[in-house]
């Protein structure tokens, strides 16, 4: 029984750029007896955008679920290895799960605005953190949209229901709401794929802005959006016993141009060409 | 085979589905019926007085102001009981419960509670609440025994709605670092309500309408005053009319219908308002 | 057990280190909050949670604690097959087979009225109905479900005894009859609309089958679609006569009371539940007859717990039987 008596602490540190904000070691995830990730070694650059791709179950979404603890919901999860943020083991038994994730946010594959207004999506986070001034949550809100790029489009109809926009819009409420909290990291799962090439475009665009403030995390299955988008790549593949393991880890431009993995090769060019 | 003419069998086909349709009138007929009666026979009766006065003469004249306040007052009881715990039970049966032993357990206890008896929660109100909680034969007394009675339904009810909540809703809470009781609150509570309030409502119309464990924990058949604290005895419109209705000599018929007449229109009036949310609720899923 | 008990017990190991920490750490990391206020919602949950099983338990307990010891006055054979209820008399006799035999025989009657009516109309309204009629159909017999027992019972009182006394030429229309057609009447909405449920899972291809082989609509009901519903069917059988056998106020109010084992159903009769409410008011508490009627209500309790298990059983059984 090893008790770590110096739990560090984040305010401590200074954040530079490309400091490592985010880190697996031999991190293994498990759905009951199923082994979904296998030894999963990783660090992920601050101030920049991962990408993480593999093809379809080979753990994607698992993996970017380990960094904000969303795989507790699921009963049966299990995680062994270390994984931390800003140095401190976010699966230590005296982490707040909640503090955790309101610095590290997460949009999800499909958007998900509350049934609520488009104005009350966005300050329901800063609302349940205590914020209860009208001025103070009507800033917030207005930052928020302005960063998600989407302040134009609903600025003179913050009233209207957040269901009733389209899903491009939806989804970049959604990027609103957990900008509205202030995240270190935010974590994007397949946060395109439900969406025309118009609003892709757009939300890849506001993923480069934000990745000058917030440590970004993408997992996607479209290798064009990886290589666009992203300043370091993860791929993950499925071993015969169907776990998924990290194939290879680094910059993204010599991921696609000179993989050192034989299978990243086969992927990519069986894919990307 | 062949002696079974496609004639005969159709011939036996609308003999068959004359009788099914019979079964179906047999069925609707009598509640029609029951209520279109009950006014005929007991609108007369019901006048302001009737509903405004103390009664006199043991029931036979006067009105029956104090049977309707005790009703809604254990209605009032009923929801002040059974409400917070039950929707508690449903939270915790749908957002905390694992899949183990207890939560079978918990299950197994809400299906077997739904169909005890009502006489039996009546024993039961009796020995835990009037003698050994010493609350006597009180209002209190009633309404935590009615409360104990609509748990189960109020319970399911609660799970039911809250099920329906979409899972996205919550992760959209929980991954911007809310914790899981404020997302309860403030984002799956709202959603259920309609539908807990249909289900409550509903149990809160069956409790005004039930007269056998009331009639156990002591309903009083007469009172010359309003209960005016929860520790006093009350009148019951139930109980008031099977008293009329059974115990009283020489009782004139009208009030006795009068008195079935408030009864059903209460305990209507209150499924329709279930009825009435269920169906504006669906409407607005659609839109 | 849930989680956040648990959770909190594997902290207690660390609760001692952490204090030592937060001396030296600044608190403005990642560490738990107490959230006191939430924790306090969270067991209330809990608690809440377990509600139900304390409410049947405490009956349950209830029940045995009130009742048994009358067998210590009356053997449980005695009082169950004795034919002689003097609760007053010097000294008292304890046999409650009149009531059972009541309570047998009324739920009997009353499912022998209630099924066929039930189980055709859940055919009718689910295979030959249009959708608009079931649709104006299927309210009216809930609201049928929603009508107070005593409202029944006066019903019963009121209309249906002198019709029941001219008709079989009785000395009353108070009987055991009489309650049974009531209870008949208030067991049809879960009688329908559970074996309406139960025809609705029918598979489509099973009818299509049917169908193809020149069965008409008629024939295809009855030799497909209700023998494949047949352990819904049952189910709502069950929970009929679960119903039936609970039901105090109307029988109460129309069987009769009177004490004797019944012959036949249109003798008056006093069934266990209108015996405990009829005798309870009087008894004295913790007296003779105040035992006898917590253990009528005792083996009440046991006899609904049977058949409402045996319904759930059948409808799992129905449930799993289509599930793909
Ligand atoms: N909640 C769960 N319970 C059990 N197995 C799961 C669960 N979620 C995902 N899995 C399994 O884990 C593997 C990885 O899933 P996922 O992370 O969703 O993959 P990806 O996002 O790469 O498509 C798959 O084999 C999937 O079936
Ligand atoms: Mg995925």
């Amino acid at each position: 029984m090893s008790i770590n008596l110096n739990v560090p602490d984040i305010s401590a540190r200074p954040v530079e750029k490309c400091v490592t904000k985010l880190k697996t070691e031999q991190v293994s995830l498990f759905y009951g007896s199923f082994q979904a990730l296998r030894n999963i070694t990783l660090d992920i650059p601050s101030r920049c955008i991962t990408a993480i791709i593999g093809p379809s179950g080979c753990g994607k979404s698992s993996l970017l679920r380990l960094f904000n603890r969303m795989n507790d919901l699921i009963p049966g999860a299990k995680v062994e290895g270390n994984v931390e943020l800003d140095g401190i083991p976010i699966y230590d038994a005296r982490i707040d799960v909640a503090d955790l994730r309101k610095r590290v946010g997460m949009v999800f594959q499909k958007p998900n605005p509350f049934p609520m207004s488009v104005f009350e999506n966005v300050a329901y986070g800063p609302r349940r953190h205590g914020i209860k001034n009208r001025g103070q949550l009507e800033e917030i809100v207005e930052k928020s949209l302005r960063q998600a790029a989407l302040w134009d489009e609903v600025k003179d109809n913050l009233g209207q229901s957040g269901l009733a926009l389209s899903g491009g819009q939806q989804q970049r409420l959604c990027i609103a709401r957990v900008l509205a909290v202030e995240p270190e990291v935010i974590l994007m799962d397949e946060p395109c794929s439900a969406l025309d090439p118009v609003a892709t475009l757009k939300i890849e665009d506001l993923m480069r802005n934000l990745s000058q403030t917030y440590t970004i995390i993408i997992v996607t299955h479209n290798m064009q959006q990886a290589a666009r988008v992203s300043d370091m790549t993860a791929f993950l593949m499925i071993e015969p016993d169907r776990a998924g393991v990290l194939v290879e880890y680094g910059p993204t431009a010599q991921i696609f141009t000179n993989p050192k993995d034989r299978r990243t090769e086969d992927y990519i060019t069986g894919r990307f060409g | 085979m062949a002696a079974v003419t496609l004639d005969s069998r159709k011939i036996t086909q609308r003999a068959a589905f004359t009788l099914l349709g019979l079964a179906m009138v047999i069925t609707t007929i009598p509640v029609l019926f029951i209520i279109i009666y009950t006014i005929l026979k007991g609108g007369g009766a019901v006048t302001w007085e009737f509903l405004t006065q103390f009664p006199s003469q043991a029931g036979r004249a006067g009105g029956i102001l104090p049977a309707i306040i005790g009703t809604f007052y254990l209605m009032l009881g009923t929801l002040i009981f059974a409400l917070p715990v039950g929707v508690m039970a449903g939270i915790y049966l749908t957002e905390y419960a694992r899949n183990n032993w207890l939560t079978r357990l918990i299950n197994l206890a809400i299906a077997n509670l739904a169909g005890v008896p009502s006489i039996i929660f009546g024993l039961f109100g009796l020995s835990v609440f009037v003698l050994a909680f010493n609350f006597g034969l009180s209002l209190l007394a009633a309404s935590l025994t009615l409360a104990c009675q609509a748990l189960a339904m109020v319970i399911t009810t609660s799970r039911e709605a809250i099920l329906a909540v979409p899972r996205e809703y919550r992760e959209g809470s929980l991954a911007i670092g809310v914790t899981k009781w404020q997302t309860v609150r403030h984002i799956v509570l709202p959603q259920a309500f309609p539908g807990i309030i249909t289900g409550v409502v509903l149990a809160i119309s069956r409790a005004a309408g039930e007269t056998a464990p009331i009639l156990v924990v002591g309903a009083a058949f007469l009172l010359p005053h309003l209960p005016q604290s929860p520790f006093d005895q009350f009148m019951a419109l139930p109980y008031h009319l099977y008293t009329v209705a059974v115990h009283v000599p020489n009782m004139p018929k009208e009030i006795v219908w009068g008195v079935a007449l408030v009864l059903l229109v209460v305990v209507l009036s209150f499924d329709m308002l279930a009825a009435a949310i269920r169906i504006k609720t669906r409407q607005r899923k659609y839109l | 057990m849930c989680h956040w008990l648990n959770r909190s017990n594997k902290e207690g190991l660390a609760t001692l280190q952490e204090q030592v920490t937060a001396a030296t750490v600044p608190t403005t990391g990642l560490r738990r909050r107490l959230r006191l206020g939430e924790r306090f919602i969270e067991v209330w949950i809990f608690l809440s949670g377990l509600l139900a099983i304390v409410v049947l338990l405490g009956i349950i307990a209830i029940l045995l604690k009130e009742g048994l010891p009358i067998f210590a006055h009356t053997p449980p054979w005695k009082f169950l097959f004795g034919a002689k209820w003097y609760p007053i008399s010097d000294p008292p006799t304890f046999g409650i087979a009149p009531f059972v035999v009541s309570t047998l025989m009324v739920t009997l009657v009353s499912t022998v009225i209630a099924v066929p009516i039930g189980v055709a109309c859940a055919a009718y309204l689910s295979e030959v109905a249009h959708r608009k009629l079931a649709e104006t159909v299927k309210p009216i017999i809930e609201i049928l479900a929603g009508f107070p027992s005593v409202m029944m019972g006066f019903i019963g009182l009121a209309l249906l005894s002198p019709l029941v006394q001219s008709a079989f030429n009785l000395n009353t229309g108070l009987c055991g009859l009489t309650a049974a057609i009531m209870l008949s009447l208030m067991s049809l909405p879960i009688i329908v609309s559970v074996s309406e449920d139960a025809l609705h899972v029918v598979p489509k291809e099973f009818k299509e089958a049917s169908y193809a082989l020149g069965a008409t609509k008629w024939e295809t009901i009855w030799h497909v679609c209700i023998p494949s519903a047949l352990s819904g069917i049952a189910a709502a059988i069950m929970l009929g006569i679960g119903r039936a056998i609970g039901e105090t106020m109307t029988v109460l109010m129309v069987a009769g009371g009177a004490l004797a084992v019944p012959v036949s159903p249109t003798d008056p009769m006093t069934t266990m539940t209108a015996a405990i409410a009829s005798g309870i008011g009087n008894a004295v508490r913790g007296g003779l007859q105040y035992q006898a009627l917590f253990a009528v209500g005792l083996i009440l309790f046991i006899l609904t717990l049977a058949v409402n298990i045996i319904a759930e059983r059948v409808l799992e059984r129905q449930k799993r039987k289509f599930a793909r």
